[in-house]
């Protein structure tokens, strides 16, 4: 990716991430937790179950239900964000319980709830993609049954070149924005959307610079599990 | 935070034949995979009381759009530009699995990716939608109600919402003495581009266009892309809990453009019937 490179206004080269760390077991009352720094955006994520349904009627006889909420702290814009949940939110839980899903073997939990639960404590471009790591990393903390880590990463074009991991100040000029989720191990791409203006060309090679995103983040989502698990700097012992 | 809504029961033999019939490459209906089903676009339906309206039947699902073009103030951080807002709304009359009440994460979803598809297309012009600066601009209401839901509403909300975009009109104004007034003569929307939105469906390992709604609730994955006239994507949203390989999402995308062509033909034809 040398040739006619357009310098980033971060400074990025084109399929150079934001800095991300990712540490999971943060929160001691969930059963599984992650928080995400992932340029400006921070995240906390925890995982609670697999425990009873409420309300009732909701269960399923033969696997678990996910629920998931994705939520935005008032003080995470840049002008304050009304605390009501607006329909974005709405739309986000939505997409990312369904990116997550089809990662978690629900057949194991029969007539239980697993509940997500995500809080934008800063929030920056890519919140949805940085979201997912840190619940699919606290998913796992919670000893949940996986098939695969969900790793997420957006693509997209700003001025004229296609770069990877489109952030806040970036996506204000950019021309598109195309986040992705996948399961590493199985090449399912689980979250998919689009907005922007992207050429046959350049959709082929976001999807191509997403997907090397994707293999850099769940990289550091292992890392942050091993870390927590078989080389626990803070003396933390898992139970 | 629903996880279990009500879903659309799909009786065990319907399903069976489904299978089966993909596994051939053929539909219950007698299409084939890439097929779309009849496709009926009317306009000026509603033209009392709209700028524009249309209609469109695509198989048995049916949906309405009308149009307001009222005047607002203008956003702070966009001072010189209109607004457009479009909004799919589905009726409890248009299937029983749907109740009076707020819209749940379904229609949400619906009416957002509606309104990215045209928005992110630029199919309108905002800035001629500008009245007087900071003070007053054209503020566009694209409102669709679905009647009759059987599939793939996301297409045919979005052809509705085209539609009658391009046959709506919008009052003429005069400025004089720094008054702003609006007159009773009609000029149209300041119409750039006709973005065309086309879903995927994938059921076992075979992908589908155009789902039905037994189709629909039969499908892992789900995946609507939408293309304007220079072959430009503009908008994609994946939905329902599977997923799709990178394989099959370049693939798609080429039949996409080669399908949303198809029917962007059909669009300016109604549109031309109708004017």
């Amino acid at each position: 990716m040398s040739k006619n490179n357009i310098e980033r206004i971060s400074g990025r080269a084109p399929d150079e991430l934001r800095n991300v760390s990712i540490k999971a077991g943060v929160i001691k009352n969930a059963d599984g937790s992650a928080l995400i720094e992932f340029g400006k955006n921070k995240i906390m994520a925890a995982v609670f179950g697999p425990k009873e349904v409420h309300p009732k009627h909701m269960m399923v006889s033969d696997r678990a239900i996910i629920k998931c909420r994705y939520h935005m702290m008032p003080f995470s814009t840049d002008t304050r964000k009304r605390p009501n949940i607006s329909r974005r939110e709405i739309e986000i839980s939505k997409v990312i319980r369904e990116a997550l899903q089809p990662a978690i073997i629900m057949e194991d939990y029969p007539r239980t709830a697993i509940e997500i639960y995500i809080e934008i404590l800063q929030s920056d471009g890519g919140s949805r993609c940085a979201a997912i790591n840190a619940a699919s990393t606290a998913l796992a903390d919670a000893g949940i049954n996986m098939r695969d880590l969900v790793a997420a990463c957006a693509a997209g074009k700003v001025n004229g070149q296609v770069v990877l991991d489109v952030d806040d100040t970036e996506d204000k000029t950019g021309e598109a924005d195309m986040p992705i989720a996948l399961l590493p191990n199985t090449g399912l791409i689980t979250l998919f959307q689009l907005d922007g203006n992207l050429s046959k060309e350049e959709f082929d090679k976001a999807l191509e610079l997403g997907k090397t995103g994707c293999d850099k983040l769940y990289k550091l989502q292992r890392d942050a599990l091993s870390e927590k698990y078989f080389n626990d700097k803070n003396g933390n012992k898992e139970e | 935070m629903p996880a279990v809504k009500k879903r659309r029961i799909v009786d065990s033999i319907t399903k069976e034949s489904i299978i089966s019939n993909l596994a051939n490459s053929t539909r219950l209906d007698e299409r084939g995979l890439l097929d779309y089903r009849n496709l009926e676009i009317e306009t000026k339906i509603l033209k009392d009381k709209t700028n524009g309206s249309a209609r469109v039947k695509l198989g048995e699902s049916e949906v309405w759009a009308g149009i307001k073009v009222e005047t607002a103030n203008p956003f702070p951080d966009t001072p010189a530009e209109g607004v457009m807002t479009c909004n799919a709304e589905r009726l409890p009359i248009s299937s029983q699995y749907i109740e009076p009440g707020p819209p749940d994460e379904d229609t949400i979803e619906l009416s957002r990716v509606s309104d990215r598809g045209i928005r992110e297309s630029g199919m309108i012009d905002v800035k001629e939608l500008c009245i007087k600066e900071g003070e007053r601009v054209y503020s566009v209401y694209v409102d669709v109600a679905v009647i009759n839901d059987d599939g793939n509403l996301f297409d045919a909300v979005a052809y509705a919402a085209t539609t009658a975009l391009l046959m709506s009109d919008m009052n003429k104004f005069t400025i004089e003495d720094d008054e702003i007034k609006m007159l009773d003569e009609k000029q149209p929307l300041p119409i750039k581009s006709v973005p065309v939105s086309t879903t995927f469906a994938k059921i076992g390992d075979k992908i589908i266009m155009d789902p039905n709604a037994d189709e629909e609730e039969m499908a892992t994955a789900r995946v609507t892309l939408v293309t304007d006239e220079n072959g430009k994507y503009v908008s994609a949203q994946k939905g329902k809990p599977g997923g799709f390989t990178f394989d099959e999402l370049r693939e798609i995308s080429v039949i996409s453009k080669e399908k949303g062509d198809e029917i962007r033909i059909k669009i300016r034809e109604a549109v031309k019937n109708g004017a």
